[in-house]
């Protein structure tokens, strides 16, 4: 029987250490939904999500209520537009008519984001997918829940430079369109390498070709429930710090693979990965720099920092591991700069820096993520930024990603206000020694020499 | 047997459990197990009840179980066994 102490401990977590699940998403494929025919493909697309996504929201409030555990966000995932847009979309605009329809049909059922406004570009770009990449700066700016993702790299393909280079000018171009409120545009656009067919989290999901007609990702958090337990093994050894990480993460995450089970069978969709990702909020003490903090740094920043969340994002793992079925997604820990508080006021002291941000993404996931950055940077310098970003994927075999926002109209030490999740965060200095001369040789990076294990 | 966690919480004051007990009677609710622990003039208590026999949907027991936290001053929640169950039982 469970005892007092187990109850009280549970909903301590949920009630005073912001324990919640941070995300169901329901993925769906629209390969169905395909034709030549614009309007008719809009109709399928708008008709297939409502269908299916029906219940989806009323779903996520009942098991809340139920089980007495807050769920964040209810949320969609579609098949990358890119590929679903293919046969119909003969310009930019056309496929903007598709954005206006995902963003119609979250509405209608009551998701705060749909993913996959999305192409997989790791090696080369179809037609298909250049006119998908140029409409976004429009698509994003006139829609609300849309997030658009783009993969230019891959660990098999290599780094398509030609993506790289264009996607520079889209966010600048995204950054413009969008610039009466700080850019935001550029808060619902990742560019990936080894992006995860599976992943729940926005603005990067999007439902793989590889899935399956629909099925139920959940995303876990907790970040307050760790920096808590770490609090309180202050000054004990490595052994017992990581040890208490573990177990930590196992609770948390049995309570993803509960909703998501639940999930699941009242939807009658199945049940596809528990995403263990430690995802921080701008919440007091929902903040992954306070669990870094919590391990002995000053600021997170300082020297120390990766070691400390290489320590985290491992022991997440293998404590979340065994507590779940299917483990998939991004799975690790998420170092978003304005979303986390204790992050954008290490920044905005000058104690975390964009290059010290780098490092710490080679060992977590996912990448540089809404990160401001001054308006006036030039787009060769975004593509450059991304090409290292995505060396780091490609070489270490893992997910990396930017999600970079440069906010027009501002510079470093300004301020920008993206609004609830989405936090605020200072304009962090970006380095400005050129790059031109590397970024626009054109082409494609090779694939590094360990992808050939066949 | 549909096992329900309702926890309650705040100041002790005189007659809380018999009026949880008869909201828990009146709707056909089976009482498996209490505990609790008090101090300082507060109250923690569990109760561990099977709502197999209530006829109304879990959100009026939520709603049924508020109106009397309200009466007695506390805090009631009403949580369903298995996320207790997920978290602390392998």
């Amino acid at each position: 029987m469970i005892t007092l102490s187990e109850v009280l401990e549970t909903n301590n977590m949920i009630q005073h250490e912001n324990l919640d699940v941070r995300t169901i998403t329901l993925g769906i494929n629209l390969m169905d939904c395909m034709t030549d025919d614009l309007d008719r493909l809009n109709e399928n697309i708008y008709s297939k999500i409502t269908r299916l996504a029906k219940d989806l929201v009323s779903v996520g409030e009942e098991i809340s209520l139920e089980y007495g555990i807050p769920i964040v966000n209810k949320r969609i995932s579609v098949t990358p537009i890119g590929i679903v847009g293919s046969p119909a979309c003969r310009s930019p605009e056309d496929f903007v008519t598709i954005a206006k329809t995902l963003d119609r049909a979250a509405a209608k059922v009551g998701v705060n984001f749909i993913g996959g406004y999305s192409a997989l570009v790791m090696k080369d770009m179809t037609s298909s997918d250049r006119m998908l990449m140029e409409s976004i700066p429009e698509a994003l700016a006139e829609t609300e829940n849309v997030c658009s993702s783009i993969s230019v790299g891959s660990t098999r393909a290599g780094i398509n430079m030609d993506a790289v280079r264009m996607m520079g000018d889209i966010i600048i171009r995204t950054a413009e369109a969008t610039r009466d409120r700080d850019s935001i545009g550029c808060a619902k656009l990742v560019v990936f390498c080894n992006p995860a067919d599976d992943n729940p989290f926005m603005a990067g999901a999007f439902h793989g070709v590889v899935e399956g007609d629909a099925v139920i990702n959940v995303g876990v958090s907790g970040p307050g429930v760790v920096k808590t337990a770490v609090e309180k093994v202050k000054g004990e050894n490595f052994e017992v710090l990581c040890e208490t990480i573990k177990r930590t993460a196992f609770k948390v995450t049995r309570i993803g693979q509960l909703v998501g089970h639940e999930a699941a069978r009242r939807l009658g969709i199945p049940f596809g990965i528990l995403d263990l990702s430690l995802a921080p909020t701008p919440a007091v003490g929902d903040s992954i720099a306070d669990i870094l903090q919590g391990m002995g740094l000053e600021r997170v920043g300082a020297p120390g920092t990766t070691a400390a969340l290489a320590i985290l994002n491992d022991q997440v793992k293998k404590g979340g591991v065994m507590a779940s079925s299917y483990v998939g997604g991004l799975s690790g820990a998420f170092i978003p700069v304005s979303e986390d508080r204790s992050m954008a006021e290490a920044a905005e002291i000058g104690a975390l820096t964009l290059e010290k941000l780098e490092a710490m993404t080679c060992v977590c996931s996912v990448g540089l993520d809404m990160i401001a950055v001054p308006g006036s940077t030039s787009a060769a310098t975004i593509s450059g930024i991304i090409a290292d970003e995505m060396a780091i994927g490609m070489v270490n075999q893992k997910t990396t990603a930017v999600r970079l926002i440069p906010v027009i109209g501002k510079e470093a030490g300004d301020h920008a206000e993206f609004g609830g999740l989405l936090g605020s965060a200072p304009i962090m200095p970006v380095n400005t020694y050129r790059c031109d001369g590397f970024v626009d040789r054109g082409g494609r990076i090779p694939a590094p020499i360990h992808s050939f294990k066949n | 047997m549909e096992k329900t966690i309702v926890t309650l919480s705040g100041k002790d004051t005189v007659g809380i459990i018999a009026k949880v007990c008869t909201f828990f009677a009146e709707n056909g609710i089976n009482i498996l197990d209490i505990s609790q622990t008090t101090g300082d003039g507060r109250i923690d208590m569990m109760m561990v009840v099977d709502t197999s026999g209530f006829k109304g949907r879990f959100k009026d027991l939520v709603d049924g179980l508020d109106r009397v936290g309200e009466d007695v001053g506390c805090t009631i929640k009403a949580q369903h066994e298995a996320i207790f169950d997920m978290m602390h039982r392998i």
